[in-house]
């Protein structure tokens, strides 16, 4: 009699062994809690308009150097009560030469939401006038102090984001194109021409960075419109960015080039442009991502230390830089106003996400890795 | 080829390379719109041929490649020129270089004592949570700005009044002993120096950490802890030697940044070192004295590798001075 086989139970099919470098990026616990801090950041810097109870040029001239403005959740009878804030008049002491700022007991304006209030454009496109929280004027919302005009701090940190978190981007789209064509070019046509323009690129690494930086900025005239600055700070930016990458990539060209798929191509009848174009410059991929995320938090390094001396973004307009240069011109007061802190805060937290991230990212995407996990 | 030679070969490279940072940082400059006597223009009391014999002394009235030509040949002389303010510019630099200079060395010295053992710890206990807090110290201190990191301890120092803020001296400062000059500096120097060592630990200690690690991985460790030897010796003798290659390299970028690095950290201190003394010389664009500072920070940068191959040939004799 013939036996049934017994029946053969097959292994329940593993789930996918290999995750895609996204996956396993957002396995990672700090990388994700990184990225989800970015995302928040970027989306508070592309809505600071209905985000903020200000613009970033509103300013109180009788308001200068005010303190945070209080917050008060019980009336006088200690009731807890929809929160609400206090009108705040400024007086000169002289005895102690001190401005001094007192509320105004008489009356209270409660804090609303989704209140109109000054006009704006989103990215110049979606206008509107509602703003997410705001108070009635005379009395003000500076949730964290104003400044030496009377500007408000708390809404200029959104708009100062938009400048300090975008010119890192905007620096890599000038310096990676020059670096990845320089490096490619120079590994490419070797001899004499990659010897000169490999001269070249050390010459640039050797002048110490911040020198080159202040050097370039202060080519800047002073007169020119707050965006041909931005956009020339960036230049900048890139002018000292490119030349390390660039010699990074000629080495790999250099060395991937001997690999076996190229030579394979080669021997097929490409041509060695195209070769290089389409068989070389994508083996560097990996490197260019991992080196993209590192090298956008050290573009807002340099850009804050630039406009922290003055030679960045320059007022009126906000950048966390030059902000922070409030804090340094008050420097005797800072124990008792602590506030002035808070952008150098938002650009130490920017650069621990990009940098957690870019770690991250690294060991994710490490071709000696690949395919293990 | 033997350690002088590859020096004077090394030497015969850097000569080329300074030439075109030199044309290159005068090119810089010279596109510049700052009137380096705008601050004598100005002043209605100095009459216009004051300042045209000012332009004359300084050369500021021929063209660009005139200027760049005899700025060369005053170099090659060994003279660097004269400061807009009319200081020798190599004295101006040398009274700030040794300010800048003992920031450095201390910096240096301090982040290596701590880094370095700190990495093996880290790398011996590896996934501990002494490894952890190390990984979390480093990260920060690779992601603080050091403006941010000195205006945090001069709030500090402000607020507990324990330190002085500002300056490498007190007012009083020639009026003390010896003793007591020598605590004034120590006093000043607390503050930049932790900026500074705080800020450089993560990358000497990481690099540590992941030679150690590398090297535990080999074939020669396995070894001497099957022959059973203690852990300790395994470390020490046959783990730690092989890891320090690569910081010899690290230590020759410190070397190349120990003149240039600190700029923000002395602006923002008001330390009175080179950093501050280029920054306010590009403000006002003098010329012979930022050209100098960026040689010099140069020269350093070229120097520091050099060094670095060097020290690597006399600690690893397998490598060949090519």
């Amino acid at each position: 009699m013939i036996q049934e086989p017994p029946a053969v139970t097959l292994p329940v099919p593993p789930r996918r062994l290999r995750r895609t470098p996204w996956q396993r990026l957002w396995r990672d616990h700090l990388a994700r809690t990184g990225l989800i801090v970015l995302a928040l950041l970027y989306a508070c810097a592309g809505l600071a308009d209905p985000l903020t109870p200000y613009s970033m040029h509103f300013n109180d001239p009788d308001l200068a150097n005010a303190p945070p403005t209080t917050v008060h959740f019980q009336d006088d009878e200690g009731r807890w009560t929809w929160p609400f804030v206090r009108a705040v008049k400024r007086r000169f002491d002289p005895g102690t030469f001190r401005q001094l700022y007192f509320e105004q007991p008489d009356k209270s304006y409660p804090l609303r939401l989704l209140v109109a209030a000054e006009p704006y454009r989103i990215f110049g496109v979606v206008g509107g006038n509602i703003h997410l929280i705001g108070v009635d004027p005379p009395a003000r919302l500076f949730l964290l102090g104003s400044d030496v005009n009377g500007r408000d701090n708390f809404s200029r940190l959104f708009f100062g984001a938009q400048k300090s978190l975008t010119i890192g981007f905007l620096g890599l789209i000038i310096a990676f194109p020059i670096g990845i064509i320089y490096g490619g070019v120079s590994g490419f046509l070797g001899g004499l021409v990659d010897n000169v323009m490999m001269r070249v690129a050390e010459a640039v690494m050797s002048i110490p960075s911040f020198y080159l930086l202040i050097g370039l900025a202060a080519i800047l005239p002073p007169g020119m419109s707050s965006s041909d600055r931005f956009a020339l700070i960036t230049v900048i930016l890139s002018l000292i960015g490119w030349a390390g990458l660039a010699r990074v990539i000629r080495g790999m060209v250099l060395s991937v080039r001997e690999e076996e798929f190229v030579l394979a191509a080669r021997a097929a009848g490409l041509p060695e442009f195209v070769n290089i174009v389409r068989h070389v410059i994508p083996q560097t991929a990996s490197f260019l991502i991992v080196a993209a995320t590192l090298q956008v938090p050290s573009f807002i390094l340099s850009e804050s230390g630039l406009s922290f001396i003055g030679l960045g973004i320059q007022q009126p307009d906000a950048s966390w830089g030059n902000m922070l240069k409030a804090a340094l011109d008050n420097v005797n007061d800072l124990p008792s106003e602590p506030w002035l802190i808070a952008p150098g805060l938002l650009i130490f937290i920017t650069i621990l996400c990009f940098n957690t991230v870019g770690d991250a990212l690294r060991d994710v995407l490490d071709p000696k890795l690949q395919g293990t996990a | 080829m033997s350690v002088p030679i590859y020096i004077l070969k090394r030497v015969g490279q850097a000569v080329p390379l300074l030439f075109i940072i030199s044309v290159l940082s005068f090119t810089m400059l010279k596109l510049a719109p700052i009137d380096p006597l705008a601050y004598l223009k100005a002043n209605p009391a100095i009459s216009r041929s004051a300042i045209k014999a000012e332009e004359e002394r300084l050369g500021l009235n021929k063209p660009p490649v005139v200027q760049y030509g005899i700025w060369l040949a005053n170099l090659v002389r060994g003279d660097l020129g004269v400061s807009t303010t009319g200081g020798s510019v190599f004295i101006l630099l040398m009274q700030r270089a040794g300010n800048t200079l003992l920031l450095g060395v201390l910096t240096v010295f301090f982040t290596w004592l701590i880094a370095v053992p700190a990495g093996i710890w880290a790398g011996v206990n590896r996934g501990t949570w002494i490894d952890k807090l190390f990984g979390i110290v480093t990260t920060l201190g690779m992601s603080m700005p050091t403006f941010l990191l000195a205006l945090l301890l001069l709030m500090l120092a402000l607020g507990t009044g324990a330190l002085p803020i500002g300056g490498l001296t007190s007012p009083d400062f020639f009026q003390r002993d010896a003793f007591g000059q020598m605590l004034d500096l120590a006093r000043h120097l607390v503050i930049p120096v932790t900026v500074l060592t705080f800020i450089g630990l993560a990358g000497v200690q990481r690099q540590m950490r992941a030679n150690l690690l590398d090297v535990l991985r080999a074939e020669y460790v396995r070894t001497a802890r099957a022959k059973g030897l203690p852990e300790r010796k395994v470390i020490v003798h046959h783990a730690l030697r092989n890891a320090i290659n690569p910081l010899i390299t690290l230590f020759g970028f410190e070397f190349a940044s120990l003149l240039s690095g600190a700029a923000l950290t002395e602006t923002v201190l008001a330390y009175p070192g080179l950093g501050r003394l280029t920054l306010e010389a590009v403000l006002t664009k003098d010329m012979n004295l930022v050209m100098a500072s960026i040689m010099l920070g140069s020269v350093m940068l070229i120097a520091g590798n050099l060094l670095a191959d060097i020290l690597l040939k006399f600690v690893d004799p397998r490598i060949a001075l090519e």
